[in-house]
């Protein structure tokens, strides 16, 4: 186990600079100037843009700027953002729970509702309950949830007013973040209705963040299912007499698990690709949003460094399912 | 020699019958998913509205009805029989914008999967084939791209490149070819060791026939799924960059770029913003519909089950 | 039974808390994070609205709702006859918030103002560059480093400046922003902390509303500060619920989550005002959207075919398309609102057949240009593709092919600057105070390579620029400018699109609300009714 570990952690090291280089180079070949970014339409003179230049350390060579970089990352500072003056860091520490709480619950309902349906899906085989499953997950999976994040607006806010139209909780509601997930803040707070309020700010865009890996989910979960299905010890403990929920609970369920854990560790990915959209359309002040203004703004700092956190956030859950993966299956640790 | 050619086209004739063979069971198994037959014939009609888009399409996409702004469909109140699915902000026909936009649509799938699976083919037999250093090379630059949410990524390389259409297609395949490499290096290293590739190789076969001609082959199927899948992506790839205005450019009636300007309209001409999307929707789809299809006919275990 | 008492406690503080909770409340949908507080680094509108007008005040104030000045923490102010020396009388009393995070020991004086222009001004100051970067940029801009010569305290509560050149709009200049004063005792006070950065994090000011919390892109907070020396202000809780997109926006207005909101998108503005529950108060903006040609480039250099190609475009209808009737036809490089209008000049007449002709007799064919749309939505312009497709359709009907290019913003306006850009080049400018020097200096010959995006320098122009700078009788000035916009529209080096109104949505309750010429958006004198 591990030297499983240690491979794995030995491949990770040159990826994780490979990122920071990647992040690093991107941000220097995207076009437009920072300074004249912040100068914004009225300009800043040549000498004042040149001391900026310089006090940024935009002059220096690439190398130079690059090993600064990471001598910096590297003690834990990740830069000032050019446009707020605030540290990266702890812009970042601000937004991302936000971004964790959405992406918790809609994984969340992804699992709750995508594995049952996947079973069910499985197990009646060819039902019309398979079949309608099956339809609407592959719709779920196709959906471009920009639009789809619109039109649910369009009905539930716009149309019968039964949800709010953005923001995370009532703003009657106000408590400084001791989480920052609002739905555990607004519970700790006391505050009566304030959780009810969160819960309600919180669906619309959860919904939408859910779509896609509910529907990947319900897929893998019925495919993996009906492959456990098949397996000769399932059929011999049909065979046997066992009760089908039991057969399904016990032996089939936990087997199918493997892939299953798998695919949810997945969607991360996903979710945070997904997160940009449903945060750019629900006003949701997560790091979604926060990433695509810093493009905008050409923000060098925030880009560079917000991809390298969101890229080794990422690497880590893969890591970490990986992890979790050898630990259920022992097999593959021998590879 | 004549020995030789005469052998050639005899392997010839019989692999052509092998395969109308595999080709008659591939449809049998294909056609045994309605759904997959559906999406085939939605997908079939979608590419003929696209090649033919100049003779359906009742306007032409960017002409400008200045006195018909934002006129709703025919059948709601104040709509006109002329645009079927109402008109945009600037009065041009929704109908027939979307059905020229199928061809940018369609057209990036098509441009993104060859990009994706040449790029993805060609790395990921040179790293599974050589293997040492060149595999890690390759394959470490795969997993960089891959730590990066494809979204980010892809927006990150058009802020690059520069907004537009050709843009987004690059960066959306340069996106998805990783998946393409790991899958091609999979099914090399599996294939490399196997004794008919020994064999050729014994025979004196060279190392690019090898892997064009013996092992690819082999993993023809899985590719052929991914790079169904690739394609809907593709698709929903491009028309999210639209979306946030990265993609193709206004007047291009790119689905998602129609989404993206007709945003400011939700509370007051939904119209503009319902029918781009359904499109896209029905065409990721009808792909996604074919993809499925495809993957129980090829993969020989979900056959058995 | 503890559960129970704990309960019963949480219950009592929650009606407590209930019973404070009439406080009036007011939610500002605004369009963008600021950022930061304090209100002289930074240059965005929004930036303003959220420190500059709230939380601080300044020597003189603007005129709610209008540019005139009048007195804010200076209580009166003397000129000496050479126009060399301002001396203030400050206001006696004026005390700076208290907040759970500074308590002020004594009431504003000299020290303070001395302090809030001299951290922008003298490098050796360690709050010249509390912020790594800072550009000072409006007090630079205002060219206020070379007018300042010292400025001076006389005692506690008198402060004189003394100028190193007159300066008309010195009094103007110091009712803008980045003139807020800030609490010198605060900033030692953090210096000595050696947490310099709180300054703009949490800020103290004079103003009518004090810093409660900001929730990064989401909320800021504040509340009414009860030593105003203005007067408490009628609203208890003030609220920005930021807000990027429009369109949700004006949703939030009519699902009554904000109160009043900014910058709606033209095609919402029927919708809000449909509304039973809100009303619209709107203003003629102080703005004009253009479109620059390069008149150093054949075929532009001639001014017949600037003409014909201005002929060629329907502008209503990009007023009924992009503004959605929300401005009007720009004639004239200045806003009707502005002094010096000239109202006897006509428009070129929209007429394609005529256009067609003068391009054929200027030697014009087959003509393909480029026609340049910035990727941002502004109040004089708020959508340049929209704005730049239907250009292309009109000048299709003229046999001139049209391609639309667009870059990132920034890449957009140093390409634009650009002597030998290809192309007609699109934006617009929004002014700062009410002259129209303030617009016309744009085509300067100094401008070019600036804001001067027709690269255009005619002697007759230029002429008349300076001597409207030179001059200080209004009525002269007023004859100077009208002359210089004949000779803008003679040589047509811009289309003079539209100039859009101002609109400003709000729900029916609020009271008081003042739309500012300027485009600031200030909540003090506002009330909420029940």
């Amino acid at each position: 186990m591990l030297r499983y570990l240690l491979h794995k952690l030995a491949l990770i090291i040159p990826t994780v600079f490979g990122i920071s280089l990647a992040a690093f180079a991107f941000v220097r070949l995207l076009p437009g100037d920072p300074i004249l970014a912040l100068a914004g339409e009225r300009g800043v003179s040549p000498e004042r843009y040149n001391e900026l230049i310089h006090q940024f350390g935009y002059d220096r060579p690439y190398v130079v700027q690059y090993l600064e970089y990471l001598r910096q990352v590297l003690t834990g500072d990740f830069g000032i953002s050019i446009a707020t003056k605030r540290p990266v860091l702890g812009e970042f520490q601000a937004l991302f729970p936000a971004t964790l709480e959405l992406a918790t619950v809609a994984l969340i309902i992804a699992v709750l509702i995508g594995i049952p349906a996947g079973i069910f899906a499985a197990v009646k085989r060819g039902s019309w309950f398979d079949q309608a499953t099956m339809g609407v997950a592959l719709t779920g999976y196709s959906m471009p949830i920009f639009w789809w994040g619109l039109l649910l607006i369009i009905f539930f806010s716009g149309y019968l007013g039964w949800t709010p139209v953005s923001g995370r909780i009532g703003l009657q509601y106000f408590f400084r973040p001791t989480t920052g997930f609002m739905l555990i803040d607004s519970l700790i707070s006391g505050r009566p209705g304030a959780f009810r309020s969160a819960v309600s700010h919180l669906i619309l865009p959860s919904i939408v963040l859910a779509t896609i890996p509910l529907a990947v989910i319900a897929r893998q979960t019925r495919s993996a299912m009906l492959e456990v299905l098949s397996e000769d010890y399932v059929r011999t403990a049909r065979a046997k007499g066992l009760s089908p929920r039991r057969v399904v609970g016990l032996h089939a369920f936990r087997n199918a698990l493997i892939p299953i854990v798998t695919t949810i560790g997945l969607q991360v990915g996903t979710l945070m690709a997904g997160a940009i959209l449903t945060e750019t359309i629900f006003s949701w002040p997560g790091i979604g949003k926060w990433m695509i203004d810093a493009i905008g703004k050409r923000d060098y700092v925030v880009v560079q460094s917000g991809l390298l956190i969101i890229a080794l956030i990422v690497m880590a859950v893969n890591l970490i399912v990986d992890v979790l993966y050898a630990v259920i299956n022992p097999r593959i640790r021998v590879q | 020699m004549t020995d030789q050619s005469a052998g050639e086209s005899a392997s010839g004739a019989l692999a052509a019958g092998t395969r109308r063979r595999a080709l008659a069971e591939f449809w049998h198994y294909y056609s045994a998913n309605t759904g997959a037959v559906i999406g085939l014939f939605v997908f079939a009609a979608l590419v003929l509205m696209a090649i033919f888009a100049p003779l359906i399409s009742p306007h032409l996409p960017q002409e400008q009805f200045r006195d018909s702004l934002l006129t709703p469909p025919a059948w709601q109140e104040g709509g006109k029989p002329m645009f079927l699915l109402g008109t945009d902000a600037v009065g041009r026909d929704i109908l027939s914008r979307l059905i020229h936009g199928a061809r940018y649509s369609l057209f990036i799938g098509l441009v993104v999967v060859v990009f994706a699976l040449v790029s993805g083919i060609v790395l990921g037999i040179l790293a599974g084939y050589f293997g040492g250093w060149v595999d890690a090379l390759i394959m470490r630059v795969m997993d960089i791209i891959l730590s990066f949410p494809s979204l980010l990524l892809a927006l990150v390389l058009v802020a690059i490149l520069g907004p537009g259409l050709f843009n987004a297609m690059l960066a959306i395949a340069i996106v998805l070819q990783p998946h393409f490499a790991r899958l091609t290096r999979a099914a090399v290293m599996a294939e490399k060791n196997r004794e008919y590739v020994t064999a050729s190789r014994i025979a004196g076969a060279s190392h690019l026939r090898l892997m064009l001609r013996t092992i690819l082959p082999n993993c023809v199927a899985p590719l052929i799924v991914q790079a169904t899948l690739s394609f809907s992506n593709a698709i929903l790839e491009a028309a999210a960059l639209g979306f946030l205005g990265m993609g193709a450019q206004p007047p291009i009636p790119e689905w998602g770029t129609m989404l993206a300007t007709a945003r400011e309209f939700i509370l007051r001409a939904p119209w503009v913003v319902t029918f781009p999307g359904l499109a896209i929707l029905i065409t990721v789809l009808a792909i996604n519909l074919v993809g499925d299809g495809l993957r129980d006919a090829l993969d020989p275990k979900m056959k058995r089950s | 039974m503890r559960t129970k008492l704990t309960f019963a406690a949480a219950l009592l503080a929650a009606t407590v808390i209930g019973g404070t909770a009439q406080a009036k409340q007011l939610v500002y949908c605004s369009e963008a994070s600021p950022a930061g507080f304090d209100p002289s680094p930074w240059s965005g509108g929004n930036d303003f609205d959220a420190s500059s007008r709230t939380i601080y005040s300044r020597l003189v104030e603007f005129e709610h709702g209008k540019t005139s000045i009048m007195p804010g923490l200076a209580e009166s102010w003397t000129v000496s006859a050479d126009g060399l020396e301002y001396t203030f009388k400050l206001r006696p009393g004026v005390k700076f918030q208290t907040t759970d995070y500074f308590k002020p020991t004594r009431d504003l004086n000299a020290d303070d103002v001395i302090f809030s222009f001299e951290r922008q001004w003298k490098k050796d100051s360690p709050w010249y560059e509390y912020l790594p970067g800072t550009g000072w940029e409006y007090f630079t801009g205002m060219g206020f480093p070379e007018l300042l010569k010292e400025i001076v305290k006389v005692d506690d509560l008198t402060v004189k400046f003394v100028l190193n050149k007159p300066e008309v709009a010195f009094l103007p200049d110091l009712g803008m922003d980045f003139s807020s004063i800030v609490s010198k005792e605060y900033a030692d006070q953090l210096q000595k902390a050696g947490t310099l950065q709180q300054f703009t994090q949490k800020p103290v000011g004079t103003g009518p509303y004090q810093f409660v919390d900001y929730q990064v892109d989401a909320v800021i907070r504040y509340q009414a500060w009860d030593g105003y020396f203005g007067g408490r202000q009628k609203i208890d809780d003030l609220i920005f619920a930021i807000t990027t997109d429009p369109a949700v926006r004006a949703q939030k207005l009519k699902a009554g989550e904000c109160d009043i909101m900014s910058y709606p998108a033209p095609a919402d503005i029927a919708g809000l005002q449909a509304d039973a529950n809100l009303k619209v108060d709107e203003q003629e903006g102080l703005n004009i959207g253009y479109m620059a040609y390069n008149t150093t480039q054949p075929p532009f250099d001639k001014v017949e075919v600037r003409k014909a190609l201005n002929m060629a475009v329907n502008k209503q209808a990009i007023i009924d398309a992009v503004y959605q009737g929300a401005g009007q036809v720009a004639v004239n490089p200045i806003p009707p609102t502005m002094w010096s209008y000239n109202k006897d000049i006509k428009d070129d007449p929209y007429d394609p057949d005529a256009a067609k002709k003068m391009l054929e007799e200027a030697g014009v064919k087959d003509l393909s240009m480029k026609i340049w749309a910035m990727p941002v939505s502004r109040p004089y312009n708020p959508n340049a593709r929209r704005v730049a497709e239907l250009i292309q359709a009109d000048y299709a009907k003229v046999g001139v092919k049209a391609e639309i290019v667009s870059y990132e913003w920034t890449e957009y306006r140093e390409r634009g600057k650009a002597k030998d850009r290809d192309g007609a080049f699109q934006l617009g400018w929004t002014g700062d105070n009410g002259d129209p020097d303030n617009f016309l200096f744009l085509l300067g010959c100094s401008a070019i390579g600036q804001s001067n995006y027709a690269i255009w320098c005619n002697k007759e122009f230029e002429d008349l620029l300076q001597k409207g700078k030179a001059t200080t009788d209004v009525a002269e000035r007023t004859k100077i400018y009208e002359e210089a916009q004949v000779v803008f529209k003679r040589e047509a080096p811009w289309l003079t699109i539209a100039h859009s109104k101002v609109f400003m949505p709000m729900n029916k309750k609020v009271q008081g609300f003042v739309m500012d010429p300027l485009g600031i958006h200030r909540f003090d004198g506002v009330d909420v009714a029940e």
